[in-house]
């Protein structure tokens, strides 16, 4: 019995030193801060399943830093139920307010109607929700997915100057809004112009391996030389077709023009090396948009408004190599 | 209570429990906050009453690996009757509690007749329950019934700005409903039987198709229910909802003093395993600069610990088990 009593505690402590370390400087900084008068904002994220959204997290830490705001970042691991979980801790702990980047549309009204109660802004990040109360939230900041679309069909239109164009699209994930809005955007950007027409689209579900299998096939169905561009609704698709293009000896870039979306490193390497023309950002900045509106909406209550948008800015290759380098250690 | 083999595990997981508490605590004494207490209760309602499920399944000397499916598929198959279908929500709760029930019944008589592995059959179940699911729709459904507003309305209200919802209600009733159940009525008494030696319970008479039908029925039954618990929680439907949430229930089983050879364990500690996976998810977002995964470091440590503690118990305690 004795023996059990010796091995329970020794488990006992064991157990509670890994269970709670000593982080008592954090938090007598974060109490620091506040003292100070800044901001304690909690961020509630996804989780870290692409290089986008590592981006969006490193930059949402560094932007609060530079504001002085003490910024509580919690995971989610790709669950709703840790993101309400954190918006409850959040609350609980008393946050002046919530950045939110909901893993799915739905079922954000009770957590969120607990924010509203204790007065609590909550800012939706990069995503909208579905709610039949819009008070429940103060604004969302998210880019523009038609526009980004459009940005990519215009810039087409304007490099052709009028020159017949065969284009085959590779899209996104079938049944997301995204690309959707990708598609409509694109469309509406190559309305004006009777030369451009897509004559191919099929899916490439974001990846890169899907993406060159696509081209893969278009390079095959169509006659040689047919296809004047190429449009992807993401870069990592783009990379994949590169790849397609130069294995069926032809040359990305000039022979076939490529447009794609998000602005990731490797296509701004793609574009310095000639194999791509241009990409349009997907801003992985959201988070410092939503710092300057509530930073105004506590200071004299400034009511943001519902929706802010973030540019949907066009690069080309000639600044490709400094934006690589800009670039490289945030994804 | 007397300290011995069968209940140090347990208070081991309690004392645990205490400490990780007490030291939160004084770094964030908000933390003591009744708000914090609601909470704790109601974030992890579905994952109480998942363990709830779990108990009795390992006590037995199962696994059930399905139960995270069958709660995710409940949550559609509830958007899907109640908005698409335009069912009142307590006869949706009803069709799926019955269905939750004849499912377990099935894989539990798949298991017993089969003599297939637990592991496996479960495996199938899961597989079908989250296909199904997927199948209903891969959208997420918003629930906007008003009866789904008065049920999450329903509260008790705590001091400090706190409240016990009701599905956190719900959780504490299950387990009571299970403690009781397991602990003071004669199927209790079998699933013990059939947990600590499975043929030597089949020789003493005790009907183990029955006990085995019966176990895997109230685990998916309860899965059924925490799949309600989740709908009310996010008044939604997602077929991807509780991804992986077997594994915690069993860890929290686990950590609860249950020892996964069967047999052994009880309810109370499973109640306090699942609070202790909350307490630290709710530390690391306090905390705020540390990444959430640690929680899962940290539960894997527990475990690894817990396990180790049982196995010298088991050490210990073999030889008073021959001689008495």
């Amino acid at each position: 019995m004795k023996a059990f009593a010796k091995y329970g505690a020794v488990a006992l402590m064991l157990a509670a030193m890994t269970g709670c370390g000593d982080k008592g400087g954090a938090d007598k900084a974060a109490d620091a801060g506040k003292t100070a008068g800044a901001l304690t904002i909690g961020f509630s994220q996804i989780g870290s399943e692409s290089g986008w959204r590592a981006a969006e997290t490193k930059l949402a830490k560094s932007e609060a830093e530079k504001r002085g705001i003490t910024l509580k970042v919690s995971d989610a691991q790709q669950q709703q139920a840790n993101q309400i979980k954190a918006i409850r801790s959040f609350i609980a702990q008393g946050v002046d307010a919530i950045l939110l980047a909901p893993v799915i549309s739905s079922g954000w009204d009770e957590v969120l109607g607990e924010a509203k109660a204790a007065n609590i802004p909550v800012v939706l990040l990069d995503r909208q929700i579905d709610t039949a109360d819009a008070s429940l939230y103060l604004s969302a900041v998210t880019s523009d997915t038609v526009e980004e679309g459009r940005v990519a069909g215009r810039w087409l239109v304007s490099t052709l100057a009028g020159r017949d164009c065969r284009v085959v699209e590779i899209q996104g994930t079938i049944g997301a809004s995204l690309v959707a809005n990708r598609k409509k955007g694109f469309e509406e950007g190559i309305s004006t112009a009777a030369n451009v027409q897509i004559v191919r689209t099929q899916s490439g579900e974001f990846t890169r391996a899907k993406g060159k299998e696509v081209m893969e096939g278009f390079i095959k169905a169509e006659a040689p030389g047919s296809i004047c561009a190429v449009y992807a609704h993401n870069d990592d698709m783009m990379i994949g077709a590169i790849q397609a293009m130069k294995e069926a000896g032809l040359k990305p870039g000039s022979d076939i023009l490529a447009v794609s979306i998000d602005a990731v490193p490797d296509i701004f390497k793609a574009m310095a090396d000639g194999d791509a023309n241009a990409t349009v950002e997907l801003t992985p900045d959201m988070a410092s948009r939503a710092y300057d509106l509530l930073a105004a909406y506590k200071k004299d209550g400034t009511q943001p408004p519902k929706w802010v948008q973030t540019p949907s800015t066009l690069y080309l290759p000639d600044t490709a190599a400094a934006e690589y380098e800009r670039r490289k250690d945030l994804y | 209570m007397r300290i011995n083999a069968r209940t140090l595990p347990f208070l081991a997981t309690l004392g645990v429990f205490i400490l990780l508490y007490a030291v939160c605590a004084i770094q964030y004494p908000s933390m003591l906050s009744a708000r914090v207490i609601g909470n704790l209760l109601t974030d992890n309602a579905f994952l109480g009453v998942l363990a709830v499920g779990m108990t009795f399944v390992i006590l037995s000397g199962g696994i059930d690996l399905s139960v995270g499916a069958v709660m995710g598929f409940t949550t559609v198959a509830l958007a899907v009757m109640i908005e698409g279908a335009g069912l009142h929500p307590l006869v949706s709760f009803a069709i799926v509690l019955v269905g939750g029930a004849a499912f377990g019944c099935g894989v539990g008589a798949a298991i017993h007749w089969l003599k297939a592995p637990p592991f496996i059959v479960t495996l199938t179940a899961m597989f079908l329950a989250r296909g199904a699911a997927l199948l209903l729709s891969t959208d997420s459904i918003p629930v906007r019934h008003e009866f789904y507003q008065t049920l999450s309305d329903l509260s008790l209200s705590l001091p400090g700005g706190g409240r016990l919802g009701l599905i956190a209600m719900l959780m504490l009733l299950a387990f009571v409903v299970g403690g009781v159940l397991l602990h003071f009525t004669r199927a209790g008494l079998r699933v013990y039987a059939l947990g600590g030696n499975a043929r030597f319970a089949g020789l003493m008479g005790i009907d183990t198709a029955r006990t085995t039908i019966l176990v895997y029925g109230v685990s998916s039954t309860m899965a059924a229910l925490a799949g309600i618990i989740f709908s009310l929680y996010t008044r939604s439907g997602y077929a991807l909802t509780g991804v992986g949430v077997e594994l915690d229930a069993i860890a929290a089983v686990v950590i609860g003093g249950t020892l996964l050879s069967g047999g052994v364990g009880g309810m109370a500690g499973s109640l306090i395993g699942v609070l202790i996976q909350g307490l630290i998810l709710t530390w690391i977002t306090f905390d705020g600069s540390l990444s959430s995964w640690w929680t899962k470091i940290a539960i894997g440590m527990l475990l690894f610990i817990f396990i180790g503690l049982q196995r010298l118990i088991l050490q210990f305690s073999a030889p008073t088990g021959r001689t008495g």
